[in-house]
Formats: C-alpha cells, structure tokens, sequence
C-alpha cells in the first residue's frame, strides 16, 4: 500500500488524467502498463533483495549497491542520480499539490503553492516516515473508494457510458482509438511505456526501498494480491475519469486540473472535499519520503561514508535539517513556473533514475559476475545516452519512436555486461551473491 | 552463500514474475492493436466501451488480477527473510 501511495500520487491523480484529458483512451490504455508494477518488482526483487538487504544491514538502495559493489564510485554516482532526477519528480509533486489547493481555495497557482510548501515542512518535522506508514492504509482505503465514487458521478454526469462515448466521438473520433488525439501515439511509443512505468520501476529507489521494508514472505505475497488490485483499478478509474470529463467539462485550460475540477462538478462539495483530500495526502507522503530520500543520500551516503565519519548524531541531525531545507527551498523555486504537463515532469525523473539503477540493482542481486566496474559503467552509459537522447527528442522528436527511456536501458545492459566480464580478473566476488 | 535455499526459491519465484509480465503485455497488445486498429466508425462496444478497451484494459486487467491470486496461492513459498532463523547451508 505504502508503495502504491508513493510511486502513484501527483502522476497518478493529476498528470495522468490530465492527458488522458487532451489525449484520450489511448493514454488510458498506456496508463495501464503500470497494473505489472504492482507484481513484478515484488517478484523480481522480492525475496532476494529482502534477505540481501538484512545481510548488508541496507536501509536505501545506496546502502544496497555500497555492499554489493563495495565502490566508493558507485555510492557517489548513486547519490547524484538520485538528487538530480529526484528533483524533477519532487517539483512535480509540488506542482501539483499547488494545483489541488489552488483549485479547492480559488487562491492564485503562488499562493497555492506557498501555503503546499509550509505544510509540507510542517508534516515534515512533524511526522517523517512514521506517519507516513500509519496513514497509508487509510489514505488507499479512501483513493479506492473516492476514485470509484468519482467515477460513477462522472458517468452520471456525462449521461452514461453511451451517451459519453457518443460525445467522445463526435467531437473527435481519435479520442476513442488506441492511438491518441491526433493520431500520433504508435503501438511502439506506448509499448515503450513498458519499460518507463511497467517492469523498469524496479530501479526506482523510492519503491526499491520499500520493497526491503517487508517484515516477512507473508506480508510480501499480501502486498503482491493488493498492490495488484489496487493500482491496477486507482489507475484505470483515474484516467478513465480523465477521458470522460471531456464531454462533461469541455475546455478545461490546464489539464492537468481535470480531476479538482471534475469532483466539484458532479459531487457535492464536501464528498469532492473527502475525494480530493485523499490524493493531497497521499502527495504530502510523497513529497515527504521523496525529501526524506534526497536528504538521506545526501547525508548518509556521502557526508557520513566519506566527508566526515566522525560526525555525532547531533551533528547529523542539524545536517540533515539544513539539507531538507535546502532541498524544500530549491524545489519550490523549480516548481515556480509549472510546465504544461507535469506528467512529463514525473515522467522524466523515472527514466533517468531507471537508466541509472536498473541493472546494477537487478544484475547486482541475479548474476554473481556483476562487479563495480561493471556497475560505473552501466550507470554512466545510462545516465548520458540518457540525457543525451533527452535533448534530442526534445529537438527533434522521439528517436527511434519510442519512449526516451528505451535506448539508455539497453545501452547500460551492454555497459554492465561487456565491462564486468572485460575486468572479471579484476575482483574478488566475494560479495557476490 | 550460493547454495543457499532460499534464493533458489527467490530466483523461481522472479522467473514467475517475467511470465506473468510476458502474459500481461502480450495480452494487452493483441487485443488493444488487435481490435483498435480498424477505424473507429467500425468499432464495436461491450458495455459502452469499445471492444479493443473493454478487452485489453478492463478484461486484461481482472485477467492479471486472478493470475496473480493463483500465483501467490499455488506457485509462491513462505520463507524467512532474516538470517540464521531457520536451516540456512552456507
């Protein structure tokens, strides 16, 4: 539940809607690459990365590779990816928790933002992770539930489903094709979302990490039945309300604020209150592990490990805060002058923190000639092909047609493999597991 | 640490894992690009839905729900997570 919350939130409930919004079923039916999540890191990193990480006494992906690789190298390029990419995806979540209170008070998108910003830092200080876990379970309970309710008023308002797809396609046939608004979206490109938010998600630190946490097989295979169920019907319901507000409320200037302007359409204002609280909450849990992560590599991972070992827990606990804060400021500053879809935002952040991670993760727990050198290699190769291939698209659109996330995948497979095996003589696979 | 018990059990339980991926997209593929191919005047609909959705997302969907019920049900082993609780051959 918890991983539900946190890899789900702003994307989930605003970006994915949004354009599924502009975009139509298509996006809804590349929306649904992510029902595999809910399966397929419990199962690939599972049990092994559960018994693993005990072993190594990990608490963070970080702390995972530094004992698999045993690479100052490595933990240093973890960290920065995670505090690059990790920003992008923090700002969207900023972004639209802004876009939820602002379409609740009427305040302006700063205001909004603001008054996100100093609850944030409230709940921060607060509560850290433990609150996080106690009211996850609620938090799913009502997302569940809400998006049903939203769903259903949203049928009702639309005149039912016929009526609804009737409108859909009068007002544009594409809309009811798999292949977007304006005929754009290929089976390649979507296919490709496989890799972005289906099976790649296992070399996101924010859900490796809680793939550890689990306090036996028991509660693993629980999570695995739920996890399941409910990502898959939150994201079905979600952007099936995205498509369907289209005929209901036409015209909507940014998208990305179809599911707040929908709710206080067709519920009556204080079921739109409790429907809408659930994903604001469930951004704060984001905003809150995702800050909690940033900060710890930051702390953890390089001041303690290799600037200053010494340092007392007093000493850490001012670091860290002074980190937050930094973190909390720069973040607002991006999340100042929003982007036209912050899906892409979210997006972004997934495929670059994918590119890095996936296979030192995956090839660290399931191919015992893995080494750190194959490690810097592939998280290099990955991290420039992919930021390479990211301006590209962006100058002159998706190479290859598929997702930017696609190549970078492959290319830091080959770096991982041909490096470990070029300097297998090289390491002692000691650590090998 | 390879002959370890538990890891041959982790190991199958991710091969399990790629299959169930493998169903998952093969099945959403085939009916999504399968039925929506055609142009949309000649779509038909199942319960309002076009059929290529009603198929893909929403079948595809209680589909991977019920594989993965019998998945944990029937294929996946309870083990001990931590180290030294139970046999343990190193």
């Amino acid at each position: 539940m918890t991983m539900v919350a946190t890899y789900g939130s702003a994307s989930s409930f605003l970006g994915g809607p949004g354009a599924a919004y502009s975009i139509g079923l298509g996006w809804v039916l590349l929306a649904m690459t992510q029902v595999a999540t809910g399966y397929f890191v419990l199962l690939i990193l599972g049990k092994k990365f559960a018994i693993v990480t005990r072993r190594y006494n990990a608490v963070t992906l970080t702390d995972f590779l530094k004992g698999r690789y045993e690479s100052k190298t490595v933990v240093i390029l973890a960290a920065a990816s995670i505090m690059i990419f990790l920003f992008s995806a923090m700002a969207a979540q900023w972004i639209g928790g802004a876009y939820l209170i602002q379409s609740i008070t009427g305040l302006s998108y700063i205001g909004a933002l603001f008054i996100f910003a100093v609850a944030v830092l409230i709940y921060v200080i607060i509560g850290g992770f433990r609150a996080v876990s106690i009211t996850d379970t609620l938090q799913g309970i009502v997302m569940f539930f809400g998006t049903l309710l939203l769903l259903i008023g949203v049928v009702i308002a639309g005149g039912g489903l016929d009526q609804i797809f009737t409108d859909l396609r009068t007002e544009n046939p594409n809309l009811v094709t798999p292949y977007g608004h304006d005929g754009n979206l290929s089976a390649l490109y979507v296919s490709s979302f496989w890799i972005l938010v289906g099976v790649g998600v296992v070399g996101l630190p924010q859900v490796a990490v809680r793939a550890m946490s689990y306090k036996d097989s028991r509660s693993m295979h629980r999570a695995l039945i739920i996890g399941t169920i409910v990502v898959g019907f939150i994201m079905l319901n979600m952007h099936l309300i995205g498509v369907f507000a289209r005929p209901v409320l036409p015209g909507i200037e940014v998208a990305d604020q179809v599911i707040p302007l929908i709710a206080l359409e067709v519920l009556p204002g204080w079921l739109a209150g409790i429907v809408l609280a659930a994903p604001l909450a469930a951004i704060m849990s984001t905003v809150d592990s995702l800050l909690l992560l940033v900060s710890s590599s930051v702390v953890k991972d390089v001041y303690i490990n290799y600037v200053k070992p010494e340092a007392t827990r007093k000493h850490v606990e001012k670091v860290s805060f002074g980190v937050t804060a930094v973190i909390g400021i720069i973040v607002f500053l991006m999340a100042i002058q929003p982007p036209d879809f912050i899906i892409f935002l979210n997006l972004f952040a997934f495929g670059g923190l994918e590119a890095a991670f996936i296979w030192p993760v995956v090839l660290g727990l399931y191919w015992k000639r893995g080494n750190k050198y194959g490690a810097i290699a592939s998280m290099i190769a990955g991290i420039s092909s992919y930021m390479g291939i990211h301006f590209y698209n962006e100058a002159y659109g998706n190479l290859l047609g598929v997702h930017t996330v696609t190549l970078p995948v492959f290319i830091s497979l080959i770096a991982f493999v041909l490096v470990s095996l070029i300097t297998k003589h090289r390491v002692n696979p000691v650590n090998a597991i | 640490m390879r002959k370890d018990l538990r890891f041959r059990i982790a190991h199958r339980e991710a091969l399990i894992g790629v299959v169930l991926a493998l169903i998952n997209i093969l099945w959403w593929y085939g009916f999504a690009y399968g039925l929506g191919s055609k142009s949309p005047e000649e779509y038909t609909y199942i319960l309002g839905f076009p059929a290529w959705f009603f198929w893909s997302c929403i079948v595809g969907f209680l589909v991977m729900v019920v594989l993965v019920i019998l998945t944990v049900k029937f294929l996946l082993t309870d083990v001990p997570l931590d180290d030294g609780e139970e046999e343990q051959t190193e």
